[in-house]
């Protein structure tokens, strides 16, 4: 069976969605994208195969996802007392593969991601994964992997999300 | 107009029992004159000889602005070589790591080098028949660093042809990566995990005096490491802590905490806090890991060296470690006011893989340009060096637990919130910034 063309619609527009949510800064509701067991994960190596076994710039569960949007809210968290702002730049997503039958989605979508502070702005490039599942009649996402251009470079702060 | 270049007295003259000149962390004519004295008089890391595992393995870097490289040699020895050819001065290696098989080769003209540096073909030699050339110092090949020592697998360099000697300028400091080695079953570490490689946009020694500053943690690490706790407080005890909670909730300890944690002083600037316990002392146990242990040391050394959990120790001015995580942070200076900070992490040979997974964790929590904490540090150190612009105080002060007793000698153990090991790498940084100053550069 194929995706049906409306199915199709929905998935893209959640990938536009799910970057709009980070670029509005709707940290709230973008974590409520994510399913209770997701990974957020940044790789620090090209092909790396998982995040436990080698480090990563970023490879977050629930409660760390949790930690960094509750500490944004923080009066104390010095870095961001000027706020840093991001826009993602997408290229049109490609469905790279979908079980039908399970609801179950895996997009890829090349980016520009730009994060400014003030008078600094920093610009890198990538790839981002989102494999999606349906819990409750709604898409989440199980796994958001971002695959930077320039993962081996020595990185300044990189303070929201690509 | 030049301050302190061929002014040791002046150089001298920054660094007071108990406070410290701004332009030790401003001035970009000290930061040459440390590229060429402090860092070339100084035993600076390098890598991991688990790096370069086989032969012909190479891993090239820069240490005091110069180009160089380790390369484990056809017979099974690394040597450190500086990446120059010895023909037009092209670097040999342009690549951070890899394999040259049996030997260089020049990407310019095609010199040839064997694994030991000495030149093996030039094309068309006959070109140099009747020419000085033999004479030359280019004959002799890739120019050698001279003094390396290799620790347990740690390969330091001193690039001065003269000055203290390995054990001399380390001592008893180098009693922390005893206890990283020593804590793998079969007393062997590997690189392992990637390096994280994190841009600073701040003087070099923010880093480095950072790492043995306890009196920071509760207050610029409360917004991430505050908040994680604050999350899982409210879980039943019944829920295991997870991991990150056990890595993260120990930054926000009081000041208690981290003052009876105690600070021990080495000369030449270097210091480890944890001399008691440290923020890594109360991590659940690994059952297979210590059977392992104790399988390989008997019982009671192997307890002997799992309660050691040093915090950080700094083998100034390169090299950070954490023994008791197997992870370690490297300094290279590339401006004034920029550094890059590299994170490596190990594998105990003979441990679980579960002991590797806790020390990635941990790096990526901390040390990677994506972490919370290294955003609140790095902000730190952004403002003291955009800080120190301002009038009025020139100096900075290292007050704290000063005692005119460390005017004779500075090693011992103090409290762990004393700022003595700051005032231990000025006293350092004064000396070698300026012990072979009336020699020139040092050869």
């Amino acid at each position: 069976m194929s995706a049906a063309a409306a199915d199709i619609d929905k998935v893209l527009d959640f990938v536009y969605h799910e970057a709009r949510l980070i670029d509005e800064k709707r940290f709230d509701d973008w974590f409520d994208l994510f399913t209770d067991s997701a990974r957020y994960w940044v790789p620090l190596t090209r092909g790396q195969p998982d995040g436990e076994n080698h480090t990563s710039l970023l490879y977050e569960d629930k409660l760390l996802l949790k930690v960094r949007i509750e500490r944004l809210k923080n009066p104390n968290s010095f870095s961001q007392q000027q706020p840093s702002f991001c826009q993602h730049v997408m290229q049109a997503p490609s469905i790279e593969s979908t079980a039908v039958d399970a609801g179950t989605w895996i997009t890829r979508t090349p980016f520009v991601y730009l994060e400014s502070q003030l008078d600094t702005q920093i610009v890198l490039a990538g790839v981002s994964w989102l494999h999606l599942v349906p819990v409750g009649g709604r898409l989440k996402i199980q796994l958001k992997k971002v695959e930077l251009l320039n993962c081996d470079a020595a990185l300044p702060s990189v303070q929201l999300f690509p | 107009m030049s301050r302190y270049r061929s002014n040791p007295e002046a150089i001298r003259a920054l660094v007071r029992a108990d406070e410290v000149h701004r332009d030790v962390y401003t001035d970009p004519e000290l930061f040459e004159i440390e590229q060429e004295h402090l860092w070339r008089n100084a035993w600076i890391y390098l890598g991991h000889d688990s790096q370069v595992p086989k032969s012909g393995d190479f891993y090239s870097t820069q240490i005091a602005g110069r180009p160089l490289f380790m390369l484990r040699g056809t017979d099974g020895v690394v040597r450190v070589l500086y990446n120059r050819c010895a023909h037009k001065g092209a670097k040999l290696i342009n690549a951070v790591a890899g394999n040259v098989g049996p030997m260089l080769r020049c990407p310019y003209h095609g010199w040839t080098y064997r694994t030991d540096g000495t030149v093996r073909t030039i094309p068309l030699r006959s070109g140099y028949d009747g020419t000085n050339f033999a004479q030359c110092r280019a004959a002799g090949g890739i120019e050698p660093v001279v003094n390396v020592e290799n620790y347990r697998g740690f390969i330091f360099i001193r690039l001065a042809s003269s000055g203290l000697g390995f054990k001399e300028y380390f001592g008893d400091s180098l009693s922390s990566i005893d206890n990283m080695v020593d804590r793998s079953p079969e007393g062997k570490l590997e690189v392992a995990g990637g390096v994280l490689r994190y841009l600073h946009d701040c003087n070099w020694k923010m880093f480095i005096e950072n790492l043995n500053d306890t009196m920071h943690p509760m207050v610029a690490h409360e917004s991430s490491a505050g908040t994680a706790k604050r999350l899982w407080r409210d879980q039943p005890p019944e829920v295991p802590k997870p991991m990150v909670v056990e890595q993260f909730a120990p930054f926000v300890s009081g000041y208690d905490f981290f003052d009876q944690m105690g600070v021990r002083i080495y000369e030449n600037g270097h210091s480890y806090t944890g001399v008691n316990f440290s923020i890594h002392s109360k991590y659940s146990a690994v059952p297979a890991y210590e059977q392992a242990m104790t399988r390989a040391y008997g019982e009671q050394r192997a307890q002997e060296i799992l309660r050691e959990a040093r915090h950080n120790t700094v083998y100034y001015p390169s090299l950070t470690i954490k023994g008791a995580i197997q992870a370690i942070r490297v300094a290279r200076p590339i401006a004034v006011d920029k550094t890059i900070i590299e994170s490596w992490t190990f594998r105990l040979a003979g441990a679980p893989e579960e002991i590797l997974q806790r020390t990635l964790m941990y790096s990526r929590l901390i040390n990677a340009p994506m972490s919370v904490v290294g955003h609140d540090d790095l902000l730190c150190y952004r403002a003291i060096q955009e800080g120190l612009a301002a009038d009025g105080n020139e100096w900075v002060s290292l007050h704290r637990d000063y005692s005119a007793a460390e005017r004779a000698s500075i090693a011992g153990t103090y409290n762990g919130t004393s700022e003595v090991s700051v005032r231990g790498q000025f006293r350092a940084w004064a000396r070698f910034m300026t012990e072979d100053a009336h020699a020139g550069v040092a050869q």
